[in-house]
């Protein structure tokens, strides 16, 4: 299948190696990569933050730069949330009913990395090998706005040598969305302080999720205390072998 | 005084920092929270249509918003026609008088009162004590939060903020009673006992209405204790103020409603108590019913095409106990009788987006989206969220932020640019990094560094490794070349 990356402004600028990872996990699937270079950003931060004129710009850009493409496939529930959820809303509020129509045609074929893989391509083993202690964090988007369900929890029961251990209060809000942790931050703590405790009641080496975003907020506080606890994207884990480590 | 009125005294954020300080109230809090988080999902689980319940519920309240006026005339008709009669208040201060007016005619020194939220909105409480006229609440969770000269921290347990130690010390102090245990049998017994008196020597109530049915001009209270029957029988004269989005078309529809509000509110299957009337009966109930039909913004919010959808809140209250904000910083932070996401979508529409304080609260959500899951009437909360950011942020005048979000919004349409951006913070962000992790920012996103460390954006980007591979398609045996800056942080590889 030829599929165009996605693989959001976040992740290109500070997490390449997810994007690496989710490249290469789809090339060794037998898949054809793609990476259009027109891609930017999804106009998330500017739509949540009120911005949604500024927001109008990208939705439009991002329409423009995959309107052909036959999937597409981003390591970000929150950005995918983004574009299938509110892109729909972004142009109704516009009152732009061309747009609505050509974010209608796009938003079926756009995929966060777990579901593309489990409920489109029906992919549990995807040959990965991690030996580690990890534990997993399900990100609000992905659980409440993709619905992907245990998607990610069946994709690491079947990586090798990875000893998965249950995170407590999964369903919890780590506190980032976006804006809000700068513009209420000791909210935002309050939340991530009970996150973190969380993830390091479990012991694991490393905690993965499917969003660099929310990851990058647990990482802080994580590093922030010198836990020793990692933050790793599920792409990478999934995209390495005993070949080729990624994470 | 319980009666808060939705006009929040400082912004949100300000109003947090100090409940987030409170840690009694917290543990209190968290402690309330989980339990009716955990017993609502069983009291949901058990009910194989659930979903199909919700989407009956918000159909019937969509139907009933766009008629509106229609079924309120039919409303005022039918109470009218079962001897009942009518107000229509616009705003809260012709409630307010409304009321006061009705007690002063019957020579009222006080009502007693069964637990509303709508009389809270229109600080009902302070309007008659400025007539003179003390108002006493008999909801037990209420008359502690009157007592301690508080204000309600959630919708339907105002004083879930307070633990029982609070409560034994404050019915010592206040109603001199004498408890020699903060056992919650010993404390609702003293309530009864204060209460009771007043049941029987007051002649006056007033409540508010959970439904009106407009074929009959029936209205309905639901409620744990008893307390609002003894108030809805026992006086000559009964006032309910009603917010005009309460009307249900007819008895059957309040089917619908009668099953999803108990489960999302107390987690239970029916709630102990639930009243009807009709107009006065002749030698039963109150002798004399007025019923004040409530406006106070709601036509505005019904006239928003988006905003509507808040209208149809039933006040179960299912929001507040999942979200994670307010289990973090309380009802309080919130300022408004309103708290919560329902209130952080309701208080800024009621007070026609002009109030800067109320303006604060759409972004006190990290929109994770648990409150939508867990509405009974599908507010799609978060989605309203998002709406009137847009509608306060166009409102303002430009600001260094909005100039910032602009200038993003142009580098980031253009991949070039966006690249250029990327270089120039890479380059810029050298003194700020140690250990492969930045520890401190200034300006606006201080906020961040204060509690959590950012990652240094790493050498590479990922479409300079894009561009830099041999080709596309040929799966290198290697590793391509570590594009992480330094060892040791926490977004270092294991
Ligand atoms: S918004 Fe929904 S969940 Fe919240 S109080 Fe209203 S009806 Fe209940």
């Amino acid at each position: 299948m030829k599929i165009d990356l996605f693989i959001t402004c976040l992740n290109d600028a500070m997490f390449p190696r997810t994007g690496e990872a989710t490249a290469r996990l789809l090339e060794r699937l037998g898949h054809e990569v793609r990476f259009n270079e027109r891609q930017t950003c999804c106009g998330q931060m500017h739509f949540n933050s009120g911005y949604q004129h500024d927001a109008l710009r990208l939705v439009r850009h991002f329409v423009d730069t995959f309107r052909d493409a036959d999937v597409v496939v981003a390591p970000s529930g929150s950005c995918v949330g983004m574009v299938r959820d509110l892109y729909p809303r972004a142009a109704e509020w516009a009152h732009d009913d061309a747009l609505l129509a050509e974010v209608q045609a796009l938003t079926p074929r756009v995929f966060e990395l777990s579901e593309f893989l489990v409920h489109h391509q029906g992919l549990e083993d995807v040959g990965a090998y991690y030996p580690h202690r990890v534990t997993y964090h399900q990100t609000c988007h992905a659980m409440r706005v993709l619905r992907v369900g245990d998607a990610p929890l069946r994709l690491l029961q079947r990586v090798r040598g990875l000893n998965l251990v249950a995170l407590p209060a999964v369903d919890q809000c780590c506190g980032f969305g976006g804006t809000f942790s700068v513009k209420n931050p000791e909210t935002s703590t309050a939340m991530l302080a009970d996150k973190v405790q969380h993830v390091m009641s479990t012991n694991a080496e490393a905690c993965t999720a499917g969003d660099n975003s929310c990851l990058m907020h647990i990482g802080g506080g994580l590093s922030r205390l010198q836990s020793g606890t990692r933050t790793v994207h599920l792409a990478e884990i999934l995209a390495s072998t005993e070949h080729e480590v990624f994470a | 005084m319980s009666a808060g009125g939705i006009k929040p005294a400082r912004p949100f954020p300000a109003a947090a920092r100090d409940t987030l300080g409170n840690a009694q109230m917290r543990r209190n809090l968290r402690h309330a929270t989980t339990t009716i988080r955990e017993k609502r999902q069983r009291a949901v689980d058990e009910l194989p249509n659930w979903e199909a319940l919700r989407d009956e519920a918000a159909a019937l309240k969509d139907h009933v918003m766009a008629h509106l006026s229609e079924y309120l005339l039919e409303l005022e008709a039918s109470v009218q026609a079962r001897g009942g009669q009518v107000h229509w208040a616009r705003t809260a201060q012709e409630a307010r008088s409304i009321v006061a007016a009705l007690a002063q005619r019957h020579g009222a020194q006080e009502v007693i009162k069964v637990k509303s939220i709508s009389t809270d909105e229109i600080e009902l409480n302070a309007g008659l004590a400025a007539h003179g006229i003390h108002a006493i609440e008999t909801d037990l969770a209420e008359l502690i939060v009157q007592l301690a000269e508080d204000q309600p921290s959630h919708i339907l347990v105002p004083a879930i903020h307070r633990n029982r130690a609070e409560i034994r010390e404050l019915f010592q102090r206040k109603l001199g009673a004498e408890l020699l245990t903060d056992d919650p049998k010993a404390l609702a017994d003293a309530a009864r006992t204060y209460l009771r008196e007043k049941f029987l020597s007051t002649t006056v109530a007033v409540s508010g209405a959970n439904f009106a049915v407009a074929e009959t001009g029936t209205v309905c209270v639901v409620e744990s204790e008893g307390n609002g029957r003894m108030c809805l029988t026992m006086p000559d004269v009964l006032i309910s103020v009603m917010g005009i989005e309460k009307v249900l078309p007819t008895w059957q529809d309040l089917a619908v409603f009668l099953r999803v509000l108990p489960r999302s509110s107390t987690a239970e299957r029916m709630n102990p108590y639930t009243s009807f009337w009709s107009g006065v009966t002749p030698g039963d109930g109150p002798q004399e019913f007025h019923l004040v039909l409530l406006d106070n913004g709601r036509t505005d919010v019904l006239a928003d095409d988006v905003g509507r959808q808040t209208l149809r809140c039933i006040r179960c209250s299912a929001c507040l106990n999942v979200c994670p904000v307010y289990e973090r910083t309380g009802g309080h932070a919130y300022g408004s009788v309103y708290p919560g996401p329902i209130g952080a979508i309701l208080t800024p529409q009621l007070l026609q987006l002009e109030d800067e304080n109320a303006n604060t609260l759409p972004w006190a959500s990290s929109l994770c989206g648990a409150c939508y899951d867990a509405c009974p009437v599908k507010i799609n909360i978060p989605e309203v969220l998002l709406y009137l950011r847009g509608q306060i942020s166009d409102a303002q005048p430009p600001s260094v932020q909005a100039a910032a979000f602009k200038v993003a919004a142009w580098v980031m349409s253009e991949p070039h640019r966006f690249e250029g951006a990327i270089k120039l913070a890479r380059t810029g962000q050298g003194p700020l990094v140690k250990h492969g992790a930045i520890h401190a920012l200034p300006g606006l996103l201080a906020g961040w560094t204060a509690s959590r460390d950012l990652p240094a954006f790493p050498r590479q980007t990922f479409r300079e490794w894009w561009r830099q591979r041999p080709a596309a398609q040929e799966h290198g045996p290697d590793r391509p070349e570590d594009t992480s800056e330094t060892a040791g942080n926490a977004w270092e590889p294991l």
